[in-house]
């Protein structure tokens, strides 16, 4: 296995971890902040035997996608805000039909066309569904360019095994900023029959991947049972998190992505400064690790959401129905949305603030 | 052959009398059979009364998002080039919502073949103007008929990609009587035989019957074709590179 350490940007750095997960085709449309990730596999993609084509839209990207992944190839896009917004139809589709694919969502301000630094307002769109039906995505919150590629990897693996598009959610700082990190190759690169997939119907039967169901009476209810099942699967068995300074804490601070990383930062100073706060980090945004979450509150009183946007975690930290042996949990929240981010000092009194109330 | 062997299952289309969808699909699983070419073939189901395809073409098939038939296809074949892809889709698909996507699929010249069902009209939602119905036509959303005035004139898509420079195949034919049915099958054995033999994109456009919506006769749709539709959209080959 190979080790080697280099100083890339984040979307360099999930570029790359495409090609080695075995990636085999990109179609995307230029968008900032993520020009780095086309950028690179126009370059990278073919020379690694796959294909990359500049899409003459999203629409046109994740439809690419879609007939790519729908041949059992692992296929990505990548985009920013306004065009994953594009792209949220034909993600119902893939969702729908099981198919596994990596769409990579740079968040940029918004809403609108908003502007082009980073933000976590496109929280709603990703766990919620963003498209049209009963459906869920995987969404994984790297915090760190190392998690840019260790995610990455992590997201086609997932794919393929639960059958399901995966969605790395990250903010455009993390997509552009540069840090030295170790590329590890995956274990194991395809593992996973896919006898679903569209290859020719030579010594089977024909295999057909649709989404309608008109035909027969409750055909459609079934599906969505069936997706149901998956979901809750899912649910039981990834949660993904990371809890620091959680042993002795009465104060946690939530937070993913870059605002986890200067909360971090906020939280080691106030522990310095005497006050007993630890750091809970969701790492996959959907499934949300209310488990985790729920062991940590269990002995925290006060609460603190850090994010990007005017608030939309925190939804799912009030709906991570913190038990009831504590008493009148104060959730606070520290956030704005418009490409602010949150300011290491300013996050510092905050919590100061929080622990002398 | 046996029947079990055929590229069209046995058994009955859903599809109205006279429907060219019907014509068409048949054609195109005769083709397919005597290319033999089933096993290795992957082709598109679009949205509209022609979704369900794939309950009788007896080959892989993947059903498309409205309009976004050029780029699935586009994806399929390049990850698997060795099998063979048809795009079949209507006006609605192919020539309105999902136009950027067939003018760009035509113009990159990916090697799959395209099959495109002109009838005029949106079919399953009811007999809606298509970008393909002509001036003067009624349909529910154009009570009065088209007038270029409000709507424009109808897109002529073969004239269109005949200003492009990579597609290497372009036809206009149509199925509303024998003579023309036949000129028509050998226009999508045409298509496929292109993508075989690795040329490059390929486009069949079928003006075909839509009775129902027409509000028409079998025998008064087919001649709606042979007259009022072929004479603005000329029944012609406009590009063959291979002669």
């Amino acid at each position: 296995m190979e080790h080697e350490k280099t100083l890339v940007m984040g979307n360099v750095a999930m570029s790359e971890a495409a090609i080695r997960a075995g990636c085999r085709f990109y179609a995307g449309y230029p968008i900032t902040p993520q020009n780095e990730v086309s950028e690179y596999l126009a370059q990278k993609l073919p020379a690694a035997g796959g294909v990359f084509i500049q899409a003459e839209s999203e629409l046109a990207a994740i439809n690419m996608v879609f007939g790519a992944a729908a041949t059992g190839e692992r296929a990505m896009t990548s985009s920013s805000s306004p065009g994953i917004s594009l792209m949220q139809e034909a993600i119902s589709y893939l969702a729908a039909a099981q198919i596994p694919c990596f769409i990579a969502n740079i968040m940029r301000g918004g809403p609108g066309l908003g502007n082009i630094q980073g933000s976590q307002a496109d929280y709603f769109q990703a766990t919620r569904g963003g498209g049209h039906g009963d459906y869920r995505l995987i969404v994984l919150a790297p915090w760190s360019v190392q998690e840019m590629y260790d995610l990455t990897i992590r997201a086609f693996e997932l794919g393929d095994y639960y059958r399901n598009p995966v969605m790395l959610l990250a903010d455009g700082i993390l997509g552009q900023m540069a840090e030295s990190i170790e590329l590890k190759d995956p274990v194991q690169k395809k593992s996973i029959t896919k006898d679903w997939a569209l290859t020719g119907c030579a010594g089977r039967k024909p295999n057909v991947v649709r989404t309608l169901y008109l035909q027969q009476k409750d055909a459609l209810e079934e599906k969505n049972m069936e997706l149901k099942a998956k979901y809750e699967t899912i649910t039981s068995e990834l949660q993904l998190s990371e809890t620091r300074f959680g042993d002795d804490a009465e104060i946690a601070v939530i937070a993913y992505g870059t605002p986890a990383r200067i909360a971090h930062w906020a939280v080691k100073q106030a522990r310095e400064a005497g006050v007993k706060v630890g750091l809970f980090r969701p790492i996959t945004l959907w499934p949300f690790p209310v488990l985790e979450l729920r062991k940590l509150a269990a002995r925290c009183r006060k609460f603190l959401v850090v994010e990007m946007s005017q608030g939309q975690m925190i939804e799912d930290v009030r709906l991570a129905r913190i038990p009831a042996t504590t008493v009148d949990p104060k959730i606070e929240f520290f956030g704005r949305g418009g490409g602010w981010y949150p300011k290491p000092k300013e996050l510092l009194a905050k919590i100061l603030e929080i622990a002398k109330r | 052959m046996t029947p079990e062997e055929r590229t069209i299952r046995p058994g009955r289309m859903h599809y109205c009398p006279v429907c060219g969808h019907a014509i068409a699909q048949r054609m195109i699983g005769e083709v397919m059979d005597e290319l033999g070419i089933r096993e290795r073939t992957i082709g598109t189901a679009p949205v509209g009364c022609a979704v369900l395809l794939y309950d009788y073409f007896n080959c892989d098939i993947i059903e498309c998002p409205h309009g976004r038939i050029p780029a699935v296809a586009t994806g399929i074949k390049r990850m698997r080039p060795d099998n063979v892809v048809f795009a079949y889709g209507g006006d609605g698909d192919l020539l309105s919502i999902g136009l950027a996507e067939t003018i760009h699929c035509a113009n990159r010249g990916e090697n799959i073949t395209m099959i495109f069902i002109n009838n005029a009209v949106y079919g399953m939602t009811g007999g809606q103007m298509a970008p393909t119905t002509l001036i003067g036509q009624k349909t529910i959303t154009t009570p009065e008929g088209r007038m270029s005035t409000e709507t424009g004139a109808p897109l002529r898509i073969c004239e269109m990609f005949a200003t492009l420079a990579s597609p290497v195949f372009i036809e206009r034919v149509a199925v509303h009587d024998a003579p023309h049915m036949q000129r028509a099958k050998q226009a999508i054995r045409k298509a496929f035989l292109n993508q075989i033999e690795g040329r490059g994109f390929s486009f069949v456009e079928i003006l075909s019957m839509c009775p129902t919506h027409w509000k028409m006769g079998g025998k008064e749709a087919c001649q709606f074709v042979g007259n009022e539709m072929a004479s603005y959209f000329s029944i012609k080959k406009f590009r063959d590179v291979d002669g």
